[in-house]
């Protein structure tokens, strides 16, 4: 069975994010980690290749050749190959734009299921995992917290806000997966090391017979105007000391704001 | 006369999605500064009441009503639907809910259409064309942001404009499927409803507890300031991860986006990674050993001290003397 795994590499969540032109973000100048929730969607992977036979596993990127570092760390826990798209034509793709490129690469390999994470941690929209499915034309189940692969299918338990549910896809099929996946493993020394001399095979915009002009920044459908700093917070009052006068203010401060108008 | 613009709607055991009336709301708003049709459609099991409760919002609603036996309806199989009547109805502008459904419904809808989407709003204005307001980054950067051409679809963050009604009926049209067309590859097998805790993306009041809770013995104090303030109870990720309280209660990076008028955050460090899920609450008390706690910087009131010893004294005070303020 084959297993695409979609990642997105995205700034370290403890660092700041730079903009550069056009309001966009600087991703050769950031600290670039694996999208923590794609982490699952590799586990999961891992965790079918140990329980079936015969799954092979393929990392998908699109992004700058400076995002190769952060991902590498997918080789090094077992993901069997990697793909980067990278171009620089693709700089200022919009969402829409990198599900098309996504679903342009997709066409050129063969695969059973396509894993992601629910949402990447830089834009959080949430909606590329859909639209990639969609272009391909294959059923898509999203915020699975487990899965399972049997008789030609894919099964899913989620959580939804009043419980849970079950849902079956046919495979091709394409699942998200959320943090409720649990534990991540961490790479041996020995996969470290053996991932450090990998490359990712890179294809280009003219690899998928993408013309530039029709791909990236040029074709974005989407653009910012501006940017703003947030406006500067009042800091906090602070309390401390005797817990009877404490809980006094706590109690105040909840009456002087009437929660309800 | 611009395009209409949409808004689609999620119905949930037959009624309105609780986060549908004020995203319609916004887009009647829109629409009348827009000078356009504001419309809502619903496709599900049992559109009718939904429609009617959407009726209440704008003054145009159009339903569809899948077949066969089956209450779920795919994500992709409603695109389909919707892809079709945008195809001839040819609206301007859809809007949807920032909810996991809303949000792969966005995604297909434009890989269908090949419409670009703007995520996350928190606003949206007109100015000749929809502007979408965001909050980005760790830094809280405001982004606003626009469409390349005269098409869109925008997800709008759920809990962030207030449901009021329009003052009339609006009218409802029902829309007839294709025959086939809400036929899915994906199928429900188990649907386990009513054992979820009450939603943090729609409470008004938050009782969160974080990694210095410390126990699940600390997390029962967490419960009951929540019942004592008719709060939903919310989590950061390490009381997550440690079992005292299950995922969908988790607030942050990879769990909710909330924004209730009061967060009441209990051992809550403050990491980014939480901030981000919680930094449009309206107000903000902390209750933190740790004077130099990052929460410190996003709260109104910080209180430097012991929860074991606060939280049974606030309640037993909430008792007493109920503050004006609280809901319910």
């Amino acid at each position: 069975m084959q297993v695409v795994v979609l990642t997105k590499s995205v700034p370290n969540t403890t660092g700041d994010e730079g903009l550069g032109p056009a309001f966009r973000l600087d991703r050769n100048a950031i600290d670039p980690i694996i999208n923590p929730n794609d982490e699952y969607a590799i586990e999961v992977a891992l965790r079918l290749a140990e329980t079936q036979p015969g799954v092979q596993i393929t990392m998908l990127t699109m992004g700058p050749a400076a995002a190769w570092p952060g991902l590498s760390k997918g080789l090094a826990v077992g993901v069997h190959n990697a793909i980067l798209v990278s171009d620089p034509a693709l700089e200022g793709s919009c969402a829409l734009g990198t599900a098309n490129t996504l679903a342009a690469a997709l066409r050129r390999i063969t695969f059973d299921l396509i894993l992601a994470g629910a949402d990447t941690s830089d834009g959080r929209a949430g909606i590329v995992g859909a639209a990639v499915a969609t272009l391909l034309g294959i059923p898509f189940i999203t915020h699975a917290g487990t899965l399972a692969v049997g008789n030609g299918a894919v099964q899913v338990r989620r959580l939804r806000d009043d419980g849970h549910e079950r849902l079956e896809a046919p495979l091709p099929a394409f699942v998200s997966v959320t943090q409720e996946v649990g534990d991540l493993r961490y790479p041996s020394l020995r996969g470290i090391m053996g991932s450090r001399s990998r490359k990712p095979t890179t294809w280009s915009l003219g690899d998928l017979g993408i013309e530039p002009a029709d791909a990236g920044g040029a074709r974005a459908t989407t653009i910012v105007l501006d940017v703003e700093p947030p406006q500067p917070r009042l800091p906090a009052r602070i309390v401390a000391g005797e817990p009877g006068a404490v809980v006094g203010e706590i109690v105040e401060f909840i009456a002087e704001r009437r929660i309800v108008s | 006369m611009s395009g209409a613009i949409w808004f689609i709607g999620e119905s949930e055991d037959g009624r309105l999605q609780s986060s549908g009336a004020g995203v319609a709301t916004l887009v009647r708003q829109l629409a009348a500064a827009a000078g356009a049709d504001a419309v809502g459609l619903i496709v599900g099991s049992e559109p009718e009441r939904a429609a009617r409760e959407l009726a209440g919002y704008l003054p145009s609603v159009l339903w569809a009503r899948s077949a066969g036996a089956d209450s779920f309806v795919s994500p992709s199989a409603q695109a389909a639907v919707i892809g079709r009547l945008v195809a001839v109805r040819d609206p301007g502008y859809v809007v949807l809910p920032a909810t996991p459904a809303g949000r792969e419904l966005a995604g297909a809808l434009a890989a269908r259409l090949q419409w670009g989407v703007l995520t996350n709003a928190v606003d949206v204005s007109w100015d000749g064309r929809p502007i979408a307001h965001s909050i980005v980054f760790r830094s809280d950067l405001k982004v606003r942001s626009a469409f390349a051409g005269d098409h869109g679809v925008i997800t709008l963050q759920p809990n962030v404009v207030t449901p009021v009604l329009s003052g009339a009926a609006g009218t409802l049209e029902e829309v007839a499927m294709l025959d086939g067309e809400l036929a899915s590859p994906v199928r429900r097998t188990e649907l386990v409803t009513g054992t979820a805790a009450a939603s943090v993306e729609h409470a008004r009041v938050i009782v969160t507890g974080g990694a210095g809770v410390g126990s699940r013995e600390g997390w029962a104090l967490v419960e009951s300031l929540a019942a004592s303030l008719n709060a939903a109870v919310g989590a950061t990720r390490p009381a997550v991860d440690a079992g005292w309280v299950g995922y969908s209660q988790q607030i942050g990076q990879t769990g909710k986006t909330v924004r209730p008028d009061l967060y009441v955050a209990l051992g809550v460090s403050g990491e980014v990674q939480h901030r981000v899920g919680m930094r449009m609450a309206r107000a903000v008390v902390a209750i933190n050993t740790d004077r130099d706690a990052p929460i410190a910087r996003y709260s109104d009131l910080f209180v430097v001290g012991d929860l074991a010893v606060i939280v049974p004294l606030l309640i037993e005070r909430l008792r007493e003397t109920r503050p004006s303020g609280l809901p319910g």
